[in-house]
Order: structure tokens, then C-alpha cells, then sequence
């Protein structure tokens, strides 16, 4: 058995130590939000957090992970109660098909608690790793920015804020 | 109804009416429709892509609007329940496109129901009309236009059955909040009327339609639906379907298309940790195991058990073109025009190539599918519930009722991608394993090698210039495979020809004009004194290719556009005006015109190392109008091409989202932009080298133009024209167009790779 911390919460996880996070939190934990989408982290769809860092979940075997916090798009919110990054991810209506969205959602949250006030450049650096292929570009570099302008003008600390315990 | 009312074509209708062919009241379960027919209602001739907006089945003619022709009962489309909440019932699927939303917008503005009173059930092939496939850009031409027209006439129904109760006359009651009320203060809920009746009625050619300027929903940038889930981690797609006692599936794919498995130890693999089973039939070989990882690893152990025949040898790619050429073709003269015309003072040749691209779904195929009994039900994100279904079941040889196929979202597919593949897998491996749901997902190296592409294509342009300097003669030639193997049988799915009772793919057919498969938007919009335009059509596949995206319109229109871009040259001629010089359709004139304004276009300063461009196409010369410009940069030393920005209007008919258009033009700019740039299938002895996203490039966030701005026309009461597809040719011809502008290159091949631009920019 494994313990891992997601979303704020430990859970006991009986999974052969090589298996990568990606599966455990859709298969053992139930979270739909990361998703497989190469298995080679190249292009981002399974993207969660790892004590405060933008991780590829197929790629980080669960032997790695006890003790440290992992966070997942469901951390952040819910369809009724979003997050700030989540809100202005639906204000900007930045999703086409979705499959790629909740990788992007996390690798933005990444950023904006590293820096809550990245450059246009620093955006799609940072957002680089993450693929869309609807073309959705346009509106989630809009809703990064957006959700940085309301972390800015709410004076909220991303880190705290918005943070929801499932599981 | 008070308000004012006009037909589909604008025209005022006074008073419509209503066909009541079948009136009939019949006690039911306090719902105004509980059943409606289905099996009866064979998938007519399929002449269009989507095979939905065609003839009714019996052949003859039919006056009603959109999909009605083929469904005309109302009870198919629109569902009120004792309650009073509404349920719309579509034929087409939810691709990313936001089709939920918009047909949930002209249903609850026809109807006069709250947002929240209204719900959508989308393609399941026991409870919604056969739209055929969701492609074409034909949802809201096919759909949406059914739903509009069976909205407003059970709103007329629900109104008259008030009127009969009341004794008053219909004119005199107003249909709003899912009431109808009358002057004197009394009203009565849709439930209450519909409660203890059943009714089955046929659609009439007309209705009487809420006026757009009342308009609440339609017209407004209403959020989708769909998002806060997708968001959120919701359960969204069939990805996330989690069914009592489901386990998980993977299939072991051949190396190359073709390739026959000579042996396979399974024993190292069946001893794996979570494996239930092994299937085996002909070359056809999957594993099923309790958990998705577990399957994964046991796949891969099959992997290294399995021994197989090479496939026959794929062309060299470097000759791919001439390969195409050389192989027989069907050749179809499909506009001749001829005008006594100008004497010619010069000619301007040009030749144009595309390569297999491929759809390149972020995430890989998934279905779910589970026997129960005799009866297997299957979960997919394909186009096409109804064919699926088709297909599965001469895979399986169960006759059509005993499969039941529901489309459940996927990743979107931008076309036909494997995700009706994956249905006829999960479909064997849960006839493999009776009662127990199973769940397979492609793998991302199946996905990139073995999904259907878009074809490579060629084509040829000639056109003489008259001394006025407008064209006196245009002939444009295209040599394509087929746009369309989708299923169709079950040897049009990947396992079918596999299977040790092989099932063989369809013959390649044609999709013939006015929508046109490779020769889509061959044919000009432009009036030319005299035209030819002939397809090659190729029938022999070298590579696995079907619909992606636009079909022909995405090279023809690349062809055409920058082909009348090197005619103003020829002619001296500023783009936009040569273009005008040659439109006389006003909608498109006045989008060619908005483009260019937004752009600036007659103000603009050109600064070293930038061009622009414009192109124009309306898609299919049937559906929306649009017209774009952008201004382009290209780095020298590494030849890459940055999109500073793009202006672009687009005229859709009736906006029905305007959002929504918006967010699908945007999309559909972003994603030309990948394929014209960076996309170009490698291949190699029998096998497919694009086997990742490192092998196969696709655009990333730094390559995404700096911004792009869409004015959405203003087209109330205009019949909806499909514009999903509508940016992929013009995108990759303003591109060639602006980097010609900026280099003095013209590049007819396509990507413009940044090791092509570099080759020919010479640096």
C-alpha cells in the first residue's frame, strides 16, 4: 500500500509502485480531470501539481510521490464553486472539445502561484508544454491573463485560495 | 402568438398552419410523446457528407425544412414531459463544437421555455432521429433547422390545445415560460396541456417563427453548457465512464497496415498481474485486464510475444506525388462555363501540392461497450451513431436491433479518426467477455499510425489574363483519393479486415458535387468569363485516408486563393480589389470586404521583414462566408513565420451564438495554421514514422498568432449556414499569400515548414 496526499487529503492506494500517478487518480481515486493523452509528457493533458510544480501524471511513477502534496483540477474547484483560474477559464469560454483544458487549467495554476503576474512571453513559455488541438489558444492565454487580473485585483493568495478537498 | 412571424427564407408567413396529418390525442404516459418510429427509417442514399439533410427514404421530394425531410414527425425532435420541462432530441453529436448549446438556444427560443427547463439528448441510435454522421459543417443547416421549425410548431400545438380547452381563438394566447396565457390573466403550463396525450404529428413546410428581434437565446453569446465540467473534472467524455464491473481493453495493432500475424505466445502476458483474458482472431489480438495500467503492460508483453508478416511496401514519400498521378483515375469535368471572352494577353501556370495530414486528437480513441444478454450497447465518440452501429453489427453478425449505439463526447476528431475503430473494438473484446462492460483506449502510437488521414492531394492551376485585367480564361484541375471511408461496413473499421473471417473496406467512392469530397470549393465562387475545373479522382489508397476537416476545400481553397493572389500579380492588381473585381455575390463581397476593413487594409505600411495577406472562400460554395487577413514576419535564420494578427469576418446565416461562432472560427484559424506551417505525415519502407507528437509536430502556444480578431455578420431570420469547417482553406492561403507578400516567395507546397522557408528564402 501507498500513501498518497491529493487534493489535501491521504489516501491509501494499493498499486504496484511503477504505475504512474495518471492511473491511480482515475483508476483507484476516481478524478477525471488528468487524462491520458501520450504517455510520453509531450503534450501536457495530464498535467497535475506536485508540492506547488506542474508535473506530467503519466510519466511520475506513485513510488515517488508519498509525502509529498499533489494537486488535481477537481483541488481547485467545482463545476458549481470554480477556482479563480477555473472562473476565468469558463469566462472566457477557453474550451472547445475540453479533453486538453483541465492540463491547462493546472499548468496555468502552476504559473500564477510561482508568479502571479507573468509577461505575455512568460505565459506561453510557461504554457508551452500543454497541446490544444481545437485551436483554443487565443482564449486560454485570454483566461490565464484574466485569472491573473483577478488575483491581482482580489489581493487572493492562489495558494490558499479556491482550494477544495475531494476524495 | 402576437408577435410577428417569418418562414426559414424571411419571407413573411401570415398565418402558416399547420399539416396535421395524424391528429391524434391518445392516452399515453403524460408525455406529449413517448415513442416515435425509428426502425422503419433507413439511412437514405447518402449524397451529402453528412448523409443527414438528403431525400426522405421513400425518394420523393420533400418541401419540409432541414432534417425533417427525413423525419418529419414532430414528436422526434421535441419532448415535453408532465412536469412541463422540455427535452430536444438531435441526430448529430456534441464534437467540442458547441452544438448542445446552440441547439438548446433555438429550442428553448421557439418553444418560449426557461434555460432551465429544457434539456438536449444527442445521437443514440434508440431515442433520436438518424441525422447520418455529425460532419460537413451540416448540424445547424440539418438539425438546428429541424429543431427550429419542430420548436415553433409545437409551440403552435401546445397553443391550440389551450385554445380548444379555453374556447377562445388562438390568435388571442401568447406562449411564454413554458405557459400559455390569455388576455383575461389565465394561463396553463405546457405539462398540464400535454398531461394524459400522446401526440404524433408531421412537421409542415413552414412555421410560424418567434421574431428575431424578441429574440432571448438566439443571437446571444449563451456560455455553453459543457464547459464548467470540462473545467472541473466532471465526467465529460466516454474517457471518464466508470460502469459497474468495468475492466479495461487494449489492442495489439500491426506494425503496418496489412501485416498478418504469423505467431503469438500469449502465456507471458495472460500470467500478468489483473489479466482476465486474451483475444485472438485472425491478426485481430487484444487483451483485457481489471485495471487500465494493467492492460497497458500487458499489451506490451503481447507486443514482444507477437511475430508478423511486413504489410505491402508504402510509396516512397519523396515521389508521393508522382505516385498519386501515376495511378488511374476517374476523371469528371464538373464546371465548364464558356463566354465568348476576352483575347488572353497573358497566362500564369502554377502547381500546388498537400500532404497526408493527420487529425491528431489530443486524446487517443475510446469506446466503451457492454453485452448484456443478447444485446450489446456501445459508447463512442464517433460521427456517426447510426453507421456505427451499422458496422458493428455486421462485425459481430447481430442483426441492428440487438446494438445500440449512444454517442458519448470524446477528445475532439476534426473528422473522421479512430474513433469509430475504437467502437468495434470494444464491441469484440465485450463480446469476448459477456456482461462486463469493457473500456479500450488507443494508445498514442496507434492513434498517430494507424487513424485514417486526410489525402495527399495535387492540383493545377492555369488562367489567362485579359488586357482589361480581369480573367478571361481559369482551368484548375485536383487529383485526390477519397474523402470518406468512414463505416459504412465493418470492413471499414481497423479490426474488421483484420479478423480471421476478414470483412473487406468499402469500395472508395466519390462525394459528389455541389458538396464534393477532394473536389470540394474546386469550383470558383469568382465569375470568370470562361472556367474549366476536372477531378482526378484516384480510387487506389496508398495510405489509410478519409474526411479530415474541411475535405478538398482545405487544399482547393489553399490553391484557388493563392492562385488569384499570383493573378493581381500578374495584373498588378491590389488583392482585395482583384477579388472584388471578379465577386458578384453581395455576401460575399460585404465579408471581403469587413476583413479587409478591420484589417486596415488600404492604410497599411509595410515594414521590412512583414507581408500580408487575404483570402476569401465561402465553404462548399453552400455555407458560411469568410474572409480573412494577416500580417506575417519571417525570421530569416530559422525560417519560421510568426502570425502577428489575423482580421476576419464570417457570415453564417443567422448567428445563433455568436460566441460560439467566434470560438469555432478562432479554433479553425489556429488549427490551419498548424497544419500550413508544421504538418506532414512521414512514412517509410511499410511503416509510418509519425508515431508522436515529437515525430509529428503540431502548433504550440509560441507559434499561436499574436491575435485574432472576428466580426460575426449580422443575419437575423437567415437560414443557418454550417461554419465549423469554414476557416481551414482560407487560413492556409492568406498565410502562403501574406509570407509571399513579405519574402517575395511563393510557396505552392505545402507545409511551410521552417527548413522549407529557409530553403526558399535562401539563407
Amino acid at each position: 500500500m501507498i500513501t498518497l496526499n491529493v487534493n489535501g487529503r491521504d489516501h491509501q492506494v494499493d498499486a504496484d509502485p511503477a504505475t504512474p500517478l495518471l492511473y491511480v487518480l482515475r483508476d483507484e481515486l476516481q478524478l477525471n480531470g488528468a487524462k491520458y493523452g501520450c504517455g510520453m509528457g509531450q503534450c501536457g493533458a495530464c498535467t497535475v501539481m506536485v508540492d506547488g510544480a506542474a508535473v506530467f501524471s503519466c510519466l511520475t511513477p506513485v513510488s515517488l510521490l508519498p509525502g509529498r502534496r499533489i494537486k488535481t483540477v477537481e483541488g481547485l474547484g467545482s463545476a458549481e464553486k470554480p477556482g479563480v483560474v477555473q472562473r476565468a477559464f469558463i469566462e472566457e469560454q477557453a474550451a472547445q472539445c475540453g479533453y486538453c483544458i483541465a492540463g491547462m487549467v493546472m499548468r496555468a495554476q502552476a504559473l500564477l502561484e510561482q508568479n502571479p503576474s507573468p509577461t505575455p512571453t512568460q505565459v506561453r513559455d510557461a504554457m508551452s508544454p500543454n497541446l490544444c488541438r481545437c485551436g483554443t489558444h487565443m482564449r486560454i492565454l485570454r483566461a490565464v491573463d484574466r485569472a491573473a487580473d483577478a488575483i491581482k485585483s482580489a489581493g487572493v493568495d492562489l495558494k490558499e485560495a479556491g482550494n477544495v478537498r475531494t476524495g | 402568438m402576437s408577435a410577428p412571424v417569418e418562414d426559414i427564407d424571411g419571407a413573411k408567413t401570415a398565418d402558416a398552419g399547420l399539416a396535421v396529418t395524424r391528429r391524434q390525442f391518445i392516452a399515453g404516459g403524460g408525455a406529449l410523446v413517448l415513442s416515435f418510429s425509428l426502425a422503419a427509417r433507413a439511412l437514405a442514399q447518402d449524397k451529402s457528407e453528412s448523409g443527414g439533410d438528403t431525400k426522405p427514404a421513400d425518394g420523393k421530394a420533400s418541401a419540409l425544412p432541414g432534417s425533417l425531410k427525413k423525419t418529419p414527425e414532430l414528436d422526434a425532435w421535441i419532448r415535453i414531459d408532465a412536469n412541463g420541462a422540455a427535452t430536444v432530441f438531435t441526430g448529430k453529436a456534441e464534437l467540442g463544437q458547441g452544438i448542445r448549446t446552440a441547439l438548446l438556444q433555438v429550442a428553448a427560443e421557439q418553444l418560449c421555455v426557461d434555460w432551465n427547463r429544457i434539456g438536449i439528448v444527442t445521437a443514440d441510435t434508440e431515442r433520436t432521429a438518424n441525422e447520418g454522421y455529425t460532419a460537413g459543417s451540416h448540424s445547424m443547416q440539418d438539425s438546428g433547422t429541424a429543431i427550429l421549425h419542430a420548436a415553433a410548431q409545437v409551440r403552435e400545438l401546445l397553443v391550440g390545445l389551450a385554445a380548444t380547452q379555453w374556447n377562445l381563438p388562438a390568435a388571442q394566447l401568447v406562449a411564454q415560460h413554458g405557459e400559455v396565457r390569455a388576455p383575461d390573466g389565465k394561463r396553463i403550463g405546457y405539462g398540464a396541456l400535454v398531461s394524459g396525450q400522446n401526440l404524433h404529428v408531421s412537421a409542415a413546410p413552414t412555421s410560424r417563427l418567434i421574431d428575431p428581434k424578441t429574440h432571448a437565446y438566439m443571437g446571444k453569446p449563451v456560455p455553453r453548457v459543457d464547459i464548467p465540467a470540462k473545467v472541473s473534472g466532471g465526467a465529460a467524455y466516454v474517457q471518464d465512464m466508470r460502469l459497474p464491473g468495468m475492466v479495461h481493453g487494449r489492442v495489439l495493432r500491426p506494425p503496418s497496415r496489412g501485416a498478418q500475424l504469423v505467431s503469438l505466445d500469449s502465456a507471458p502476458a495472460s500470467r500478468l498481474p489483473g489479466v482476465l483474458k486474451v483475444v485472438r482472431d485472425g491478426s485481430f489480438v487484444a487483451v483485457i485486464a481489471a485495471k487500465e495500467f494493467q492492460a497497458i503492460v500487458a499489451v506490451d508483453a503481447l507486443r514482444r510475444a507477437a511475430k508478423w508478416t511486413d504489410g505491402p511496401a508504402l510509396p516512397a514519400q519523396q515521389n508521393i506525388y508522382a505516385t498519386l498521378r501515376a495511378l488511374p483515375s476517374e476523371d469528371e469535368t464538373i464546371s465548364d462555363i464558356r463566354n465568348d471572352g476576352g483575347t488572353g494577353v497573358r497566362t500564369v501556370n502554377a502547381t500546388y501540392h498537400r500532404p497526408y495530414q493527420m487529425h491528431s486528437s489530443i486524446g487517443p480513441s475510446c469506446a466503451v461497450a457492454w453485452l448484456q444478454g443478447d444485446k450489446m450497447t456501445v459508447w463512442s465518440h464517433g460521427q456517426g451513431a447510426f453507421p456505427l452501429r451499422k458496422a458493428i453489427s455486421d462485425l459481430l453478425q447481430f442483426p441492428p436491433e440487438r446494438v445500440h449505439v449512444i454517442h458519448t463526447e470524446g477528445s475532439g476528431c476534426y473528422g473522421h479518426n479512430a474513433a469509430d475503430d475504437a467502437g468495434g473494438d470494444a464491441a469484440l473484446l465485450a463480446r469476448a467477455l459477456p456482461g462486463r462492460p469493457v473500456r479500450v483506449q488507443w494508445m498514442r502510437v496507434d492513434e498517430h499510425t494507424s487513424e485514417p488521414y486526410g489525402p495527399a492531394m495535387i492540383s493545377q492551376a492555369r488562367a489567362t489574363l485579359a488586357a482589361d485585367g480581369s480573367v478571361a480564361e481559369w482551368q484548375y484541375e485536383v487529383w485526390s483519393n477519397t474523402h470518406s471511408t468512414r463505416p459504412g461496413s465493418a470492413g471499414d473499421l481497423a479490426a474488421g479486415p483484420t479478423l480471421a473471417t476478414p470483412f473487406t473496406p468499402s469500395k472508395p467512392q466519390k462525394i459528389p458535387q455541389p458538396e464534393g469530397g477532394g473536389d470540394r470549393n474546386s469550383v470558383p465562387l469568382y465569375k470568370f468569363r470562361n472556367s474549366k475545373v476536372v477531378h482526378h479522382f484516384i480510387p487506389a489508397m496508398p495510405l489509410r485516408v478519409s474526411a479530415m476537416r474541411g475535405l478538398g476545400a482545405y487544399m482547393n481553397i489553399f490553391s484557388l486563393e493563392s492562385f488569384m493572389d499570383e493573378m493581381a500579380t500578374a495584373a498588378g492588381a491590389d488583392p482585395v480589389e482583384f477579388r472584388l473585381r471578379h465577386m458578384e455575390d453581395k455576401r460575399a463581397r460585404e465579408v471581403i470586404q469587413a476583413a479587409a476593413a478591420r484589417f486596415g487594409w488600404s492604410a497599411y505600411q509595410q515594414a521590412r521583414g512583414r507581408g500580408r495577406g487575404f483570402a476569401f472562400a465561402r465553404y462548399k460554395n453552400l455555407g458560411a462566408y469568410l474572409a480573412l487577413a494577416m500580417e506575417v514576419e519571417v525570421d530569416h535564420e530559422s525560417g519560421r513565420i510568426r502570425v502577428l494578427r489575423v482580421n476576419a469576418a464570417v457570415d453564417s446565416g443567422e448567428a445563433v451564438n455568436p460566441d460560439g461562432i467566434r470560438n469555432q472560427v478562432e479554433g479553425g484559424v489556429v488549427q490551419s495554421l498548424s497544419w500550413t506551417m508544421f504538418e506532414a505525415v512521414r512514412f517509410a519502407g511499410t511503416r509510418i514514422l509519425s508515431r508522436d507528437w515529437s515525430s509529428y509536430p503540431i502548433l504550440r502556444f509560441g507559434d499561436a498568432p499574436g491575435r485574432i480578431d472576428i466580426q460575426v455578420m449580422e443575419r437575423p431570420g437567415q437560414p443557418f449556414l454550417g461554419t465549423g469547417e469554414a476557416s481551414q482553406g482560407p487560413t492556409a492561403a492568406c498565410l502562403a499569400n501574406a509570407v509571399a507578400d513579405a519574402t517575395g516567395v511563393r510557396m505552392r507546397e505545402l507545409p511551410l515548414s521552417p527548413a522549407r522557408m529557409k530553403a526558399a528564402i535562401g539563407v
